[in-house]
C-alpha cells in the first residue's frame, strides 16, 4: 500500500525554477524603524492556488531577487493562515487586506508584478510588519471587558435570547487586524481617532447583560478628544473589514448612546 | 519564600490565559510570554466548540458518561482521574465562558445551544457559530487585559522562551528568553512557571496548526530533563481542505450537524456531485459504522478515508479527496451555525459549500502526546508546570472533536492554582538561581548560529523534515520507515549544523528566530518517530498494518521518553486505570 499519505510539502524552489511560469513581486522593505525604505523586487515559482503569506514562505527559502542578488527574508506577521488570527495586514497592490487569504490567481492581471507594502498608519518594524500595539491599548481604555466578580463557581449567566446573541456574534468576530483604522481619513496623528474597531467592541459590550455595568465608562472614555464624533463617515472601514463587521451600524449606535449620556451627565452635575 | 509569588506564564491561548487568571485572582503576580499578542494565538482557530455534560437536551447526559466517552475515545491510554475531574468540572467551564459574554448560540428559550461531535450520542458541544475558540480566548484574553490594567499581569508579547533556568538542584528558577525584535537574550526570574505552548504541528510541515505551533519551546524542556509523553500519537483530522501551504481544517461540525461523507459508486463517475443521484453514492461511514455514522471518533473516519482512497482506489477522480456534503441543509440553518467554516472553504477553494459538496482529505491536526505532568499539571523538573496542547494528559492515544478547549482551560485551572502553593512553600534560592549560568548558554548558542557560515537553508531543511513526518509519521505506520524517518532526522541534524543564516542582522531577524526552533524541532521529531517505533500495536490513532490490534499486556503504558545521550531514551509507566476497566474499542458494533 501506498504509504504517501498526506499531501506533503512542496518541493523546494529551485526544483520548481526550471517550470515555467513565474510572478513578479515588489515589496517595499525597511530594515528597521529608522532606516529608509526601500524596494526590492523578486520573480518566483507560481503554483496553483498561492496566497501571498505562501509567496512570502517561497523568498524565504530562496532568498534571491530577481536580477539574481542574495538578500534576506522578508520580516512580516503571520499565524493562523485562515484570515482568523488578525496578524497579517498589509497594503497588497495598495490596498489594505489579509495576506493570507489573498489568493494570487485573484490579484495578478497579466504579467504586472504584485506590489506589497507595510500598512501605512503604524510605526514600520521591519519589512512588512508593523506595530499596532495602539488597538490593545485602546481596548484597554474602554474597558472591553465583563467585569465578573470572580471564575469561581457562580451558576449560569442570565439567560439570552438568541436574538441578542445573533446582534453581538458579528461584533464579537473582530480580529484586530486593524485594517479599518488605516483605511479611516480620520485615523491619523491630529484626531487621535480610537477608530472603528473599538468602537464596535464598545456596542458589544455594553449589549451583555453583565457588561453594560460598565456602560457609562465606556461611553464617557469614546465622548473626549479621539472619541467617536470625529468619525467623519467616510465608510471607509465597513467596506474594507474583512470579517464584515456591521461597522457604521455599530458607529451610529455609540454616538447616539455617547451624545445621550454627555446630555445625561451635563443634567447630574 | 517571596511574600507575592511571581509566576511565569509561556504561552497566551486558552491554557495560558486560564493559569493567568487564576494566579491573578490568588493574589500572584504574573509575567505572560508569548511569541504572538496573545490575542492571535493559535486557539482562535478552534471552530467546532467545546464539551461539557449540561444536559439541556433531555438526552439524559451527564459527567459521568463525557468521562466513559473520552476515556473510551482515547483507547484507554489516559489516566483516569485527571479525566474524571476535567469531565466534572465541565459545566461550571461552560457558565463561567457564558458570565464572561461568549456569545454562544442559543435556543428560543434563551439557554445554551448544543451539537453533536464525534465519538459521542450526546448533544454535548456549546458553541458560539463556527468560531468557537475565537470567543472563547477572546473572552479569556479580555479578563487578562482588565488584570493587566490592575497591574497584576505583565505581558511579554514578542517574546520567545528559549529555556528553563535551572539551580544546583535541578529547580526551576526562571525562563531565559529572547525579544523577537532586538533579539536580546534575557532570564527572568519565577517562583514557578507554566508552559503552554500548544501543538507542534509544523513538524510534520503543513498541518491545520498555525504558523507558531513549533512544539520548540516543549523540545527545549525535554533537552533539559523533562519528560516528553506518548510523542507518537498524533492526530490526523478526517477532513481537511488540502491548501498549498496549509492543511485548512473543515470542523466536525460539519458532521455534526448533519454533514455526509461519500464517493461514487462507480469509481469513473466523471459527473458533477450534485447530478449523483443518491443511490449511486456510497457513504461508507454511514454503511461501515451504522450507530455513529459520520461522527465516529476522527482515528476511525481518518483511516476509513485513507482506505476508500488507497485500497479501494475511489478517491474523487482518482484524487486523495472525497465528499463532505452538507448541500442538503438548507442555507439559513448553515449560515447560523456553520457561516464561518463555510466561509473559510469559500474563501480558499472559490466554491460555496452551501451549493456544492466539499473535497476534503485528512490532515495532521492534533498531538495527543506532550510533556509529560503529574495530576497537579507538574512536569518532573521542580517548578515547571506545563497545561493545553503542550502537555500529554486526558486524551490519551485520539482526542475526541471539542475536548481539547475543555482541556486547556481545565490544566490552566489546574495549573495555576498548584504553581502558587508550590511556590509559597519553595525555599529562597542559593546565589542567582543558575541565571547567569543558562544566560551564557543561550548567549553562545546565538553566537554559534550566527557565525554558522554554511550552505543549508533553514527553511528547506524543514520542508524535508514535514515531508518525511508526514511520509512515516501519521495515518499509517510501518517500522521500516519509522527507521527510514529517523535516519533522515539526524541526517537534518548534521545538515543544520551547516546551515547558512542569509540574514545576520540582530533586528526582527525571523530566519534566525526560525533556525533556532528548529534545532528543536528535529529534536522533537525523533521522539514522536522512536516513539512510534517502539510501540509494535494499534491503539487509537497510532496504526500499524503490521500490528493491527491493541496490545494491553504489552502496552496499556505511557511512553515517557527522556534526553540521554543526545538521543531520545523511551521507558513505560502504567497508567492509572482505576474507575473503568479497559474494554475492546469498537464503534462499529450497532448496541
Ligand atoms: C483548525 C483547528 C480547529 C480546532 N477546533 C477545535 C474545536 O472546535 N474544539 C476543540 O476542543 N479543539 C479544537 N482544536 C484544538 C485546539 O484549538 C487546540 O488544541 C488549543 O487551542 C490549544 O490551546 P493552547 O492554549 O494549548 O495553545 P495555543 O492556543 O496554541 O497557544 C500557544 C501559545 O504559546 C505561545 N508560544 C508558543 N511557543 C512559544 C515560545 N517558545 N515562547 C513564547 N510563547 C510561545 C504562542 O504565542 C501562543 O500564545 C482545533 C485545532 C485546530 C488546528
Ligand atoms: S495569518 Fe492569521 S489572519 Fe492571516
Amino acid at each position: 500500500m501506498a504509504t504517501a499519505t498526506l499531501p506533503t510539502p512542496t518541493t523546494t524552489a529551485a526544483a520548481q525554477r526550471t517550470g515555467t511560469r513565474t510572478i513578479k513581486v515588489e515589496i517595499k522593505r525597511q530594515a528597521t524603524p529608522d532606516a529608509a525604505a526601500r524596494t526590492e523586487k523578486f520573480e518566483i515559482p507560481y503554483r496553483p492556488g498561492m496566497n501571498i503569506t505562501s509567496v512570502l514562505g517561497e523568498i524565504a527559502a530562496e532568498p534571491i531577487t530577481a536580477d539574481g542578488r542574495e538578500t534576506t527574508a522578508i520580516a512580516y506577521d503571520a499565524n493562523c493562515l485562515e484570515e482568523i488570527c488578525g496578524s497579517c495586514a498589509m497594503l497588497i497592490n495598495g490596498k489594505a487586506r489579509m495576506a493570507c487569504s489573498a489568493l494570487v490567481d485573484k490579484l495578478r492581471e497579466g504579467d504586472e508584478p504584485i506590489t506589497l507594502a507595510p500598512l501605512s498608519k503604524f510605526p514600520v518594524v521591519r519589512d512588512l510588519a508593523v506595530d499596532r500595539s495602539v488597538l490593545f491599548q485602546n481596548l484597554k481604555a474602554v474597558k472591553a471587558w465583563v467585569p465578573i466578580d470572580g471564575s469561581y463557581e457562580l451558576g449560569p449567566a442570565p439567560r439570552q435570547f438568541p436574538q441578542i446573541q445573533e446582534q453581538r456574534y458579528p461584533l464579537s468576530n473582530c480580529i484586530s487586524c486593524t485594517i479599518c483604522m488605516e483605511v479611516c481619513p480620520q485615523f491619523n496623528d491630529s484626531t487621535n481617532f480610537v477608530g472603528a474597531a473599538t468602537i464596535a467592541q464598545v456596542k458589544l459590550f455594553n449589549m451583555d447583560p453583565s457588561g453594560a455595568v460598565l456602560k457609562e465608562e465606556r461611553l464617557r472614555a469614546l465622548a473626549g478628544d479621539g472619541g467617536v464624533q470625529e468619525c467623519g463617515m467616510a465608510q471607509n472601514c465597513v467596506a474594507a473589514c474583512p470579517k464584515q463587521l456591521p461597522l457604521i451600524e455599530a458607529i451610529s449606535d455609540v454616538s447616539r448612546d455617547v451624545v445621550f449620556q454627555q446630555v445625561k451627565d451635563l443634567f447630574a452635575r | 519564600m517571596a511574600t507575592t509569588p511571581r509566576i511565569i506564564v509561556v504561552g497566551g491561548g486558552l491554557a495560558g490565559l486560564s493559569s493567568v487568571i487564576k494566579i491573578a485572582e490568588a493574589g500572584g503576580k504574573v509575567d505572560l510570554f508569548s511569541i504572538v499578542p496573545v490575542k492571535r494565538s493559535h486557539s482562535v482557530c478552534a471552530q467546532g466548540g467545546i464539551n461539557a455534560a449540561k444536559n439541556l437536551k433531555g438526552e439524559g447526559d451527564d459527567v459521568l458518561k463525557h468521562f466513559d466517552d473520552t476515556v473510551y475515545g482515547g483507547d484507554f491510554l489516559a489516566n483516569q482521574t485527571p479525566i474524571k475531574n476535567m469531565t466534572a468540572m465541565g459545566p461550571a467551564i461552560i457558565d463561567l465562558l457564558d458570565r464572561m459574554g461568549v456569545p454562544f448560540n442559543r435556543t428560543p428559550e434563551g439557554l445554551l445551544d448544543f451539537r453533536r461531535f464525534g465519538g459521542t450520542l450526546y448533544h454535548r458541544t456549546a458553541f458560539a457559530g463556527a468560531t468557537t475558540g475565537q470567543q472563547l480566548l477572546y473572552a479569556l484574553d479580555e479578563q487578562v487585559r482588565r488584570h493587566e490594567s490592575e497591574g497584576k499581569v505583565t505581558k511579554y508579547e514578542g517574546w520567545e522562551f528559549l529555556s528553563a533556568v535551572l539551580d544546583d538542584n535541578g529547580v526551576c528558577r526562571g525562563i531565559s528568553a529572547m525579544d523577537l525584535r532586538s533579539m536580546e537574550v534575557r532570564t527572568f526570574p519565577a517562583d514557578a512557571i507554566i508552559l503552554c505552548t500548544g501543538g507542534i504541528g509544523a513538524i510534520f510541515g503543513k498541518s491545520t496548526n498555525s504558523v507558531v505551533c513549533t512544539g520548540s519551546a516543549q523540545a527545549a524542556l525535554y533537552q533539559q530533563g523533562a519528560y516528553y509523553a506518548n510523542g507518537e500519537f498524533i492526530q490526523v483530522h478526517p477532513t481537511a481542505i488540502p491548501g498549498e501551504d496549509k492543511l485548512r481544517l473543515m470542523s466536525e461540525s460539519a458532521r455534526g450537524e448533519g454533514g455526509r461523507v461519500w464517493v461514487p459508486r462507480d469509481k469513473n463517475d466523471k459527473r458533477v456531485a450534485k447530478s449523483i443521484p443518491e443511490g449511486e453514492r456510497w457513504y461508507f461511514l454511514e454503511e461501515w459504522y451504522p450507530k455513529y455514522g459520520n461522527l465516529v471518533p476522527r482515528d476511525v473516519a481518518t483511516r476509513a478515508i485513507h482506505k476508500i482512497v488507497y485500497e479501494h482506489g475511489m478517491g474523487i477522480d482518482g484524487q486523495p479527496m472525497v465528499y463532505l456534503d452538507l448541500t442538503h441543509i438548507d442555507r439559513a440553518t448553515l449560515n447560523r451555525k456553520l457561516e464561518g467554516i463555510l466561509e473559510i472553504y469559500e474563501k480558499f477553494v472559490g466554491d460555496d459549500p452551501r451549493d456544492v459538496p466539499m473535497k476534503i482529505f485528512p490532515g495532521m491536526h492534533y498531538t495527543m502526546g506532550g510533556l509529560w505532568v503529574d495530576f497537579n499539571q507538574m512536569t518532573n523538573i521542580p517548578g515547571v508546570f506545563a497545561a493545553g496542547e503542550a502537555d500529554y494528559s486526558i486524551h490519551g492515544a485520539n482526542r475526541l472533536g471539542a475536548n481539547s478547549l475543555l482541556s486547556c482551560i481545565y490544566g490552566g485551572f489546574v495549573a495555576g492554582p498548584n504553581a502558587m502553593n508550590y511556590a509559597k512553600a519553595l525555599p529562597a534560592q542559593a546565589g542567582d538561581g543558575g541565571h547567569s549560568a543558562e544566560f551564557s548558554r543561550q548567549t553562545q548558542l546565538n553566537q554559534q548560529l550566527l557565525s554558522s557560515t554554511g550552505s543549508e537553508n533553514p527553511f528547506k531543511l524543514w520542508r524535508e523534515l514535514g515531508d518525511t513526518m508526514t511520509r512515516h509519521a501519521t495515518i499509517i505506520r510501518y517500522n521500516a520507515g519509522l527507521a527510514e524517518a529517523d535516519a533522515k532526522i539526524v541526517e537534518l541534524q548534521s545538515r543544520y549544523k551547516n546551515l547558512n543564516l542569509s540574514d545576520k542582522s540582530q533586528w526582527a531577524n525571523t530566519s534566525f528566530a526560525f533556525a533556532r526552533q528548529l534545532a528543536n524541532m528535529l529534536e522533537l521529531s525523533r521522539v514522536v518517530v522512536q516513539g512510534a517505533a517502539c510501540r509494535d500495536e494499534s491503539r487509537g490513532a497510532h496504526y500499524k498494518p503490521d500490528f493491527p490490534e491493541r496490545n494491553d499486556a504489552q502496552f496499556l503504558k505511557t511512553t515517557k521518553v527522556s534526553y540521554v545521550d543526545h538521543a531520545p531514551r523511551i521507558e513505560w509507566e502504567d497508567v492509572d486505570i482505576s474507575h473503568i476497566q479497559p474494554r475492546p474499542r469498537n464503534y462499529a458494533a450497532t448496541a
